[in-house]
This record gives C-alpha cells, sequence and structure tokens, in this order.
C-alpha cells in the first residue's frame, strides 16, 4: 500500500474540476436519471478502459474515470445528444481564448 | 496535447484552463442546458464535501453502537434506518449494511468493481481505496493487505471481505477498545477514525489517541 494509507488531512480533491465531476456523478443518481447499478457499471467499464489504455489506476487518476464514465453514460442513455458535449467543449475553449484577461469567461450561447 | 498555456501566455486572453476541467465545464453545461442538474445544487453538493459529509458522523454512529446495546442491536439489524435515527439519511438510494469487529472476526471493506462506499457517513473515499492494489488484493489476500496497513491478525481471527455494491455499503463497527469504559459518546466517536470504519485499522486506545 502507498505511504498515504492512513488517514491523513490530504485535501479532498486536487483540482477544483475534480469535485465538481463528482458532485455531478452523484446529482444525476440522486436525481433518478442514471441507477446507482448503471453508474457503478459506467465507472467500472471507464476505469477498465483507461487500464487498457495505460493509466496507472493507483487512485490518483480517480476522478479522470468519473468524467469519462459520465460522458460515456450520459450519451449511451441519450440524456445527452452527440455532438453536444464537443461543441459545448469548443464553445468553451474559444471562450478562454478570447475573453480578454480580467473579464469573466462566459459561454456563448449556441 | 500541445500546451496551450505556453501558447497563451504572452498575449493578453485568458490562460487556457486543463483539458480535464474544460471537459468538465462542457459537461456541466450540457447538463445544466437539458436540465439535469442545477448550478446552485453542484456548488451545495461540493460544499457538502468539504464541510459537512466526513468520518465523524460514521464515528458518530459507532460511538452511539457502541454506547447503546438498543442502537447497537437496530444497527446490525437494519444500518440504513438506525442511521436515520440519528438524522443521516443521505444515501436514499442505497443499504448500509453494518459489520461489527471482534476478536474473532475481522471485516474489511472493498469495493472491487469502482468505488462504492457509504460517502454520507464517511465522506469521500480515500485514494488507496480508489486504486486497483487495494481493490484486487484485499479479496485475493487480505490478511497481506491489513499487515501492510499494521493489522497482524493471529490465523484464530476469521477476516470476512466485503465487495461494496451499487446497492449496499458497508459500516465497520470497530472493536471497541479496552479502557473506554467510562468515555462518553463525544469522546469515544474521536477514537474511530475512518479506515477503523473500512477495516484497515482498529480503533484508537484512549492512551494513544490522547498522547497524538
Amino acid at each position: 500500500m502507498p505511504p498515504e494509507a492512513h488517514d491523513s488531512g490530504a485535501p479532498l480533491f486536487a483540482e477544483p474540476w475534480e469535485a465538481t465531476v463528482q458532485a455531478i456523478a452523484q446529482l444525476v443518481v440522486a436525481g433518478g436519471h442514471v441507477t446507482p447499478q448503471e453508474w457503478a457499471e459506467a465507472l467500472g467499464a471507464a476505469i477498465k478502459r483507461a487500464q487498457a489504455e495505460g493509466d496507472p489506476d493507483d487512485g490518483t487518476t480517480y476522478y479522470r474515470h468519473v468524467l469519462a464514465a459520465l460522458e460515456a453514460l450520459l450519451l449511451d442513455k441519450g440524456l445527452v445528444a452527440p455532438g453536444r458535449l464537443a461543441a459545448r467543449l469548443d464553445g468553451w475553449r474559444r471562450a478562454y481564448e478570447t475573453t480578454p484577461h480580467g473579464q469573466p469567461v462566459v459561454l456563448p450561447p449556441g | 496535447m500541445s500546451d496551450p498555456v505556453d501558447k497563451l501566455s504572452y498575449d493578453h486572453h485568458q490562460h487556457l484552463p486543463s483539458d480535464m476541467t474544460l471537459r468538465t465545464k462542457a459537461l456541466e453545461s450540457v447538463l445544466v442546458e437539458a436540465g439535469l442538474v442545477d448550478p446552485a445544487t453542484i456548488d451545495a453538493v461540493i460544499e457538502a464535501f468539504e464541510t459537512e459529509i466526513g468520518p465523524h458522523i460514521g464515528a458518530q454512529v459507532v460511538a452511539k453502537a457502541w454506547s447503546d446495546p438498543d442502537f447497537r442491536a437496530r444497527l446490525l439489524a437494519d444500518g440504513t434506518a438506525a442511521c436515520a435515527e440519528l438524522g443521516y439519511t443521505g444515501e436514499q438510494t442505497t443499504h448500509v449494511v453494518a459489520l461489527e469487529n471482534s476478536a474473532e472476526v475481522h471485516n474489511l471493506v472493498v469495493c472491487t468493481l469502482c468505488s462504492c462506499y457509504p460517502w454520507m457517513l464517511l465522506g469521500l473515499p480515500p485514494t488507496w481505496y480508489k486504486a486497483e492494489p487495494y481493490r484486487a488484493r484485499s479479496v485475493k489476500e487480505p490478511r497481506a493487505v491489513l499487515r501492510e496497513f499494521g493489522i497482524d491478525l493471529g490465523e484464530e481471527v476469521e477476516v470476512r471481505v466485503w465487495d461494496s455494491t451499487a446497492e449496499i455499503r458497508y459500516l465497520v463497527v470497530p472493536e471497541r477498545p479496552a479502557g473506554t469504559e467510562g468515555l462518553d459518546e463525544a469522546a469515544l466517536a474521536a477514537l474511530v477514525s475512518r479506515d477503523s470504519m473500512i477495516g484497515t485499522a482498529f480503533a484508537s486506545s484512549p492512551n494513544a489517541a490522547a498522547g497524538g
């Protein structure tokens, strides 16, 4: 086991996006959009896919698996239209690239 | 992927966040637009991660079980209902099953598939709980894993490994340490660590807890 195997005061999340994806995962289950069983299976499958692609699967990349599982499951269940995520990703990237420093970054409609 | 931050660092635009941050923002936008989640609720859940849920809740449940034999019996019979008695109803979609450790039986909890865990009672699972070595080895060689956590059990102690599922979340009730007869529930709860409720630690003895 790694040295941090025991109780410690380590931060819960390494980066803010990790907290957001974890919250989203809990909310889509709590809201009944995804069953607990579907979620566990999607997360397990995302972990296996990542392992096959060389992910260390040592716990430090866990929230990457959560995000990948959410993206795949929401698409599989038809809760998210195909192409919608890619469009929004592109929108956010362009918003960051074109917003002057110091201004709030806002996703353009589309 | 190329490093977009470098590319942008000399102009007057925003630094481009990491790929994971952008994917998360895209996911959040799509779900909010579809009416599946509310941004204010996301913030509230994150706030709860930081300030509300955590092993102090599980420790309170364990301390009550140690102090109140009737509650202990109810907890072992129906963990979900017993936790609800104390106001902990955050995991409506799952069942809480309490497992009692003793001199004869040591229970150890794992999720071999992913990271099923009693969030409401223990907070977010630690990194090692989500890591492949713990998920794989806890079932195959639990005694060796426990030794790495500093728990060396004699052969006379039966080890039971419980694989969590989407529906069932296990809470280990560690054995009450000796020398705690006069302690109230708050003092007892201070002896109950997160790891002791997963089964990878014993409850602390009062002397050890006072010393550090």
